[in-house]
């Protein structure tokens, strides 16, 4: 890599403490870590001012909003907004919304689990032929835009009639449509000793019984990332249920919001925040419980937000 | 159906190869069972839809009336239709320069905290947290409220003499705004790169430091070629990723592409066409213009990556 020079055994760069214990070199240490704190610190506040700009106004009065305040800090916070905001719109609770989101949340869970992890169960850990070739496929759909397959899609479910159901939206998640889990449910299996199978095999087990009772206990880690990452990404999914729901008794919280600002625009800025601090409610909540498992999670297993 | 023991339970049969080729066909029948869920999901919604998809982009179809044989007019029209046109020019302005800067910032910040800190655990979370909510609904309506007329960016700008007005209204300001969104959702990518980082051998730095290699050497030379993985791997899905742009399209630009089409991302437009036009066949074509699109540059990254990235193994 590069050439052999004189060793210097004074270079700053290299772990100090080792090899110098100098009282100056730990004050330099210690410069460095209240750089990084400074720096940090810093980055922290610019990410997160939108997310405490949303969560401050959403307690302040419509004229501070839009006025002339950057500050976050109100001397008027009040829990109107939300209580205009929990009426809903277009005579449709918020209550009624959260509802809808949750059922379809909890769908895409229940359903990504089962057919994912069963799925992810015939690549992983059964041979048959062709497997091979339905893996691959199963790894470019990853990279397929799924807009390819939305107008084939709508079409079918209107000649059904299902438009304007639950349906269309919850019915690709019992049936391993997010390639992404079963991929990651794969490369978990993958990692799992072989010999457990070979035993149970030899002991008489068949494969409903291996994945049962020896596969699903020790995929946990991975089916509670995909639980989490699968109910968040249906909570905050807009274009399906734009395109499949039109009565807005059925709407999840993203088109709720999405009315609220068409029929209000700017008139009630101040429960149409509030509204969208609601909207991400679980997902912050979410966050905060399994933030660990969900950052472990994206850098083991690749996931996007 | 965790427990009943039915499906694939054999009798011991007495000669080995016959057990063999028995417990062969005894697997294939569980292995497609199994499968079966994404199979039925492979075929109905993925394949079918895709050569319907395919054969809808040479028609005229309205969902009304049948679908009317065109042949490749809705391929020329599309390249004749100025709105096409503009938002091709977007959609390739928000991936050229947003995904760029959002894994620059990604792998810079990873870099940062790659060092053993205090408090490294929350930086991490507070810097993820935007990647998890930055697609919503919610984030978008915020995004428009801050960079608004009189929004707090405004405010925050001309504390510094700076007056641009409103960044939503104004058709020249517009793709900063949504480059600023991409970045602020570094978290991603960084966590990526954090991990990836953590695999490198911290031996290779102190040997580097014996040979006198700076910082800027020893990332030309130990971080950017170990590293060369996982930043393509990063870099890929990003483009795949931004290519798709949909919810704070719409949601920004109420569902318009406004102001002065200068926020009509590919997908709104293909919505707009599809849905609100009702010109399947026409957004069809589009769909598939984006596949090709999209799979040329899969396959130029995966070409060029031969000469830059390094695995585990061909390096040293």
């Amino acid at each position: 890599m590069t050439t052999m020079a004189t060793p210097t055994q004074s270079a700053p760069q290299a772990p100090a403490e080792h090899y110098n214990p100098k009282s100056e070199s730990a004050g330099a240490k210690r410069m460095k870590s209240i750089i990084f704190h400074v720096v940090a610190l810093g980055l922290t506040a610019v990410v997160l001012y939108p997310a405490l700009w949303m969560v401050a106004s959403s307690f302040k009065p419509n004229s501070e909003i839009g006025g002339a305040t950057t500050a976050l800090w109100s001397n008027n916070f009040s829990f109107d907004n939300f209580v205009t905001a929990m009426e809903g719109i277009g005579g449709v609770t918020t209550l009624q919304f959260f509802t809808n989101s949750l059922i379809l949340a909890l769908g895409a869970v229940v359903g990504t689990i089962v057919s994912a992890s069963v799925s992810a169960y015939a690549f992983a850990r059964i041979k048959f032929p062709g497997r091979n070739v339905f893996f691959g496929m199963m790894i470019a759909t990853l990279l397929l835009p799924f807009h390819v397959v939305i107008i084939p899609q709508y079409i079918v479910f209107q000649q059904l009639g299902l438009v304007d159901t639950y349906i269309p939206l919850l019915i690709g998640k019992f049936l391993a449509a997010d390639a992404f889990f079963v991929f990651l449910m794969v490369q978990f299996m993958r990692n799992l000793p072989s010999e457990l199978d070979e035993a149970a095999r030899i002991d008489g087990a068949g494969h409903v019984r291996i994945f049962g009772s020896i596969m699903l206990p020790l995929m946990k880690p991975a089916l509670i990332s995909t639980s989490i990452f699968s109910f968040i990404w249906s909570w905050n999914d807009f274009l399906a249920p734009l395109l499949y729901l039109n009565t807005p008794e059925k709407y999840p919280l993203p088109l709720a919001l999405r009315l609220y600002q068409d029929q209000t625009q700017s008139s009630d800025y101040g429960a149409m925040i509030a509204m969208s601090v609601l909207a991400l409610l679980p997902v912050l909540i979410f966050f905060l419980v399994f933030q660990r498992y969900i950052v472990e999670g994206v850098s083991t297993q690749g996931l996007k937000g | 159906m965790t427990q009943s023991p039915t499906l694939s339970r054999r009798s011991t049969p007495s000669a080995p190869t016959l057990r063999k080729s028995k417990q062969r066909g005894a697997d294939a029948r569980a292995g497609y069972t199994f499968l079966l869920p994404w199979l039925l999901g492979f075929i109905a919604l993925t394949v079918g839809p895709m050569i319907s998809s395919l054969y809808l982009s040479f028609t005229n179809y309205n969902l009304f009336e049948p679908p009317k044989w065109i042949g490749l007019d809705n391929y020329t029209t599309l390249f004749q239709d100025e709105r096409f046109l503009q938002s091709v020019g977007v959609t390739v302005s928000y991936v050229v320069f947003g995904t760029p800067l959002k894994l620059a910032a990604a792998l810079a910040v990873a870099m940062l905290l790659n060092s053993k800190r205090k408090g490294q655990g929350f930086y991490r979370s507070a810097f993820y947290a935007p990647s998890l909510i930055g697609a919503s609904v919610s984030i978008a309506i915020v995004w428009k409220a801050i960079f608004g007329d009189a929004g707090p960016v405004d405010q925050g700008l001309s504390f510094f003499g700076i007056n641009l007005g409103g960044w939503v209204g104004n058709p020249s300001m517009t793709m900063p705004m949504f480059v600023l969104l991409t970045v602020w959702q570094f978290g991603a990518p960084m966590v990526i790169f954090l991990a990836g980082l953590k695999q490198i051998p911290a031996d290779l730095y102190e040997a580097a430091s014996m040979d006198g290699a700076g910082p800027v050497r020893k990332f030309f030379n130990i971080t950017w070629p170990m590293l060369s993985p996982v930043i393509f791997f990063n870099l890929l899905m990003e483009t795949i990723h931004a290519f798709q742009i949909f919810a704070s399209a719409y949601i920004i630009s109420n569902g318009e592409g406004g102001p002065a089409g200068s926020t009509l991302f590919y997908t709104l437009y293909l919505y707009l066409r599809g849905f609100s036009d009702f010109r399947m066949g026409y957004a069809s074509a589009m769909a598939w213009l984006l596949v090709i699109v999209v799979g040329i540059i899969t396959l130029i990254f995966f070409r060029t990556s031969k000469s830059w990235v390094h695995y585990s193994g061909d390096a040293k």
